[in-house]
């Protein structure tokens, strides 16, 4: 026992490279899991970029900025940009902070594998924003690539599916480390139904992963190869069908959704509690909840696709299906508020962004509800109602969520407090941005403005100069985000290895900054 | 001596994982035919209309009138103009024989293939089709005008509540492949 100890005290040497090379061939989850999290923070702000000229372009009815064409590029690579590079890798960077620790485990599973994960990602996203320069332009279609159009467009869709391929493998790859590491490596005593919920959310984060990222990576190798190799998948001519591709986007696509979403519902779990001073509320109806949800999720997917001419019956086994997740979520729901309920609640910057994302995701929910509704979708399908929508669930939800998580572990990582009074601030102009940006857009969906357009009838322009003015502020607010996240880094009130007085679970039995190497022997868990 | 075996329980997993990965790519790909299959057995998408082209007779049924409408569509690319057939009043099993007229436009031989669909979808099993320009790929020499002929019948068990049946076509550049054929 000794001896293996001494021996791997020699390879922690080995793998502990300076400079660059400390990243390049990081094998360490903590320097991994900081990689990934600067790197959706990049994303964040291209992708915001994107955002915030559409924006201009909507500020005032008629054509000012952009062409037409590049703004349905903004569009487009502002939805994958966001998806696939801020929202899925802030997560997979928690995780991999956090996961180890959280279970008492020395390292991630596979972390050779983990290291290939992360440099996968710079190149998608490279090949992915490079296509913008490309003859044609970026994919200009939308981000779900509904062929015909995307089998029509030039060679920038290409560049996109190979994109998507990487970060597909990416996904995958990180998703298998991920169950590994939490079926296999788990401290003595650390029981299943003992995990705290960042854990199982994660879990079975991963598990919607496995499943549906490979029917993704089926259905835009069948567009690549309807583009360039002669099949018909989704020619119409050939006897193929252009719907079949919306099928089969949307069986990843629905089950993409909860995968933003889960992970911040674990970290809320995490973070109400912590705030409260009291246990959650309902553990096993929680693991159980997100196990519906992520079930639910497979077989919903036609929801989206309401107005392509199914029978009836599908429209009625969708809809309602669709309103049953309603049930574990509002489970969830109810158990952060009784978690909440006669707690000795404090509200620090963590714990408003988690009263924030339950909030604003309760509304993300019901509009969500109203899209539900066949009869009703056939009038909100492809209007700014449903760009509100999925920006409450996704911004309200999963941005909001992974803010929480960064100042609710930001003292651990560091060692040091990041500055109170500047996170509120913080918090405040986000979420006052945030539904100024996105409010008025459910009543410009109501009345008919559709979705993906750089044009607007003139009765729409109030809401819309509202809209921009609310993306500004939220734009904007995100340097100050940097600024706490840099000026934590570099210094700061010390913090205490528990951090939160309220906090429990095994990462804040460690020091704070945690050693590049922890739980090299497991901790016992009672 | 722990360390291996933990060591590999990962393999294992991943292995595991690994499988499950390539066989949901697959699934993916049966999604495919088992689309197919769906569609036909709800009958949309125009998949499920009757073929028979053996041109046995069926009890007409004078009682009932079903209005039959013609619509088409001419695809991206085919430089061909294509008028629908008139509307037709049919009783149920009775065979009725309409023409859609297409002309090329263009200077140079062109092959379209058309593509049906059925409104509404209840309808579409109970549509028999016996000859139909649809079943092959037609081709047009230059400034040609053909008439595309359509031998159909309805069968006696077509659903009351059906008085209306909209059938359409859409016309789609045919791929000009070695074979000279992509009919499926």
């Amino acid at each position: 026992m000794t001896a293996t100890t001494a021996d791997h005290h020699d390879d922690h040497h080995d793998h502990h490279p300076s400079g660059i090379g400390r990243w390049l061939f990081s094998t360490n989850h903590k320097d991994i899991g900081t990689m990934y999290l600067w790197f959706s923070f990049c994303m964040f702000i291209i992708g915001g970029l994107m955002a915030l000229i559409v924006r201009a372009e909507l500020f005032m009815p008629g054509l000012q900025l952009v062409t037409p064409h590049f703004f349905n590029q903004m569009t487009t690579n502002h939805a994958l940009i966001m998806i696939f590079g801020a929202a899925m890798p802030v997560f997979v960077g928690l995780a991999n902070w956090q996961i180890p620790m959280m279970i008492g485990a020395p390292d991630m599973a596979l972390p050779r594998l983990n290291n290939w994960s992360f440099w996968l990602l710079p190149p998608a996203f490279t090949l992915l924003i490079g296509s913008l320069f490309s003859p044609g332009g970026a994919p200009a279609g939308g981000w779900t690539m509904y062929p015909p159009l995307s089998i029509q467009t030039g060679m920038g869709m290409d560049m996109a599916i190979l994109a998507m391929h990487m970060m597909g493998i990416s996904s995958i790859m990180g998703s298998i480390n991920i169950i590994a590491t939490i079926l296999n490596m788990r401290a003595p005593g650390m029981h299943l139904m003992k995990m705290p919920m960042f854990v199982w959310t994660w879990l079975i984060t991963a598990f919607l992963l496995v499943t549906s990222i490979p029917v993704l990576a089926g259905a835009i190798t069948m567009l690549l190869t309807d583009r360039h190799f002669g099949t018909q998948f989704f020619d119409a001519a050939g006897g193929g069908d252009p719907v079949m591709f919306q099928h089969i986007f949307w069986f990843f696509g629905h089950p993409e959704v909860y995968i933003l979403i889960l992970p911040a519902f674990g970290v809320i779990s995490q973070v109400i509690p912590t705030f409260s001073r009291k246990p959650l509320f309902g553990y096993s109806s929680m693991v159980f909840a997100v196990a519906a949800i992520a079930f639910l999720s497979f077989i919903v997917w036609a929801h989206h696709m309401y107005t392509v001419g199914m029978p009836l019956a599908g429209e009625l086994f969708f809809m309602y299906s669709t309103m049953l997740i309603s049930i574990p979520t509002g489970v969830k729901i109810f158990n952060w508020v009784a978690t909440m309920w006669r707690g000795s609640m404090t509200f620090e910057t963590p714990m408003l962004y988690a009263i924030g994302t339950v909030f604003l995701f309760s509304i993300g929910g019901f509009s969500g509800l109203m899209l539900a509704i066949t009869p009703s979708d056939f009038q909100y399908h492809d209007t700014y109602f449903v760009v509100a929508h999925f920006h409450y669930v996704i911004f309200g939800g999963t941005i909001t969520g992974a803010f929480c998580a960064v100042y609710y572990w930001l003292p651990k990582w560091t060692g040091h407090m990041y500055d109170e009074k500047l996170g509120k601030i913080h918090f405040w102009l986000t979420v006052i941005g945030m539904n100024i940006t996105f409010f008025p857009q459910h009543f410009l969906g109501l009345a008919g403005m559709p979705r993906r357009i750089p044009d607007y009838s003139l009765q729409f322009t109030e809401f819309n100069m509202m809209s921009t003015g609310g993306a500004l502020l939220l734009g904007l607010s995100q340097i100050l985000f940097l600024y706490i996240v840099m000026k934590a880094i570099k210094g700061g009130e010390k913090a205490t290895d528990q951090v939160w007085d309220g906090a429990e679970g095994l990462e804040w039995t460690l020091p704070s900054p945690p050693p590049a190497h922890t739980f090299t022997t497991p901790p016992l868990v009672k | 001596m722990e360390n291996t075996g933990i060591a590999s329980s990962n393999r294992k997993t991943s292995r595991w994982l690994l499988l499950f990965v390539v066989g949901m790519f697959g699934f993916g790909y049966a999604l495919i035919p088992l689309y197919d299959v769906f569609c036909e057995i709800v009958g949309v998408n125009g998949k499920g209309i009757q073929i028979d082209t053996s041109n046995q007779s069926l009890a007409i049924n004078r009682d009932r009138t079903i209005a039959v409408e013609f619509t088409g569509s001419i695809m991206g690319g085919l430089p061909w103009d294509f008028s629908p057939a008139k509307k037709v009043f049919v009783h149920p099993g009775e065979t009725v024989r309409v023409a859609y007229l297409a002309t090329n436009l263009a200077s140079t031989d062109v092959t379209g293939k058309a593509v049906p669909s059925i409104s509404p979808t209840k309808a579409t099993r109970y549509f028999i089709k016996a000859e139909c320009f649809c079943f092959n790929n037609q081709t047009l020499a230059a400034d040609e005008q053909k008439e595309m002929p359509l031998v159909f019948k309805v069968d006696n068990d077509i659903p009351e509540s059906v008085k209306t049946i909209t059938l359409s076509y859409a016309f789609f550049r045919a791929e000009e492949t070695e074979a000279g054929d992509t009919s499926s």
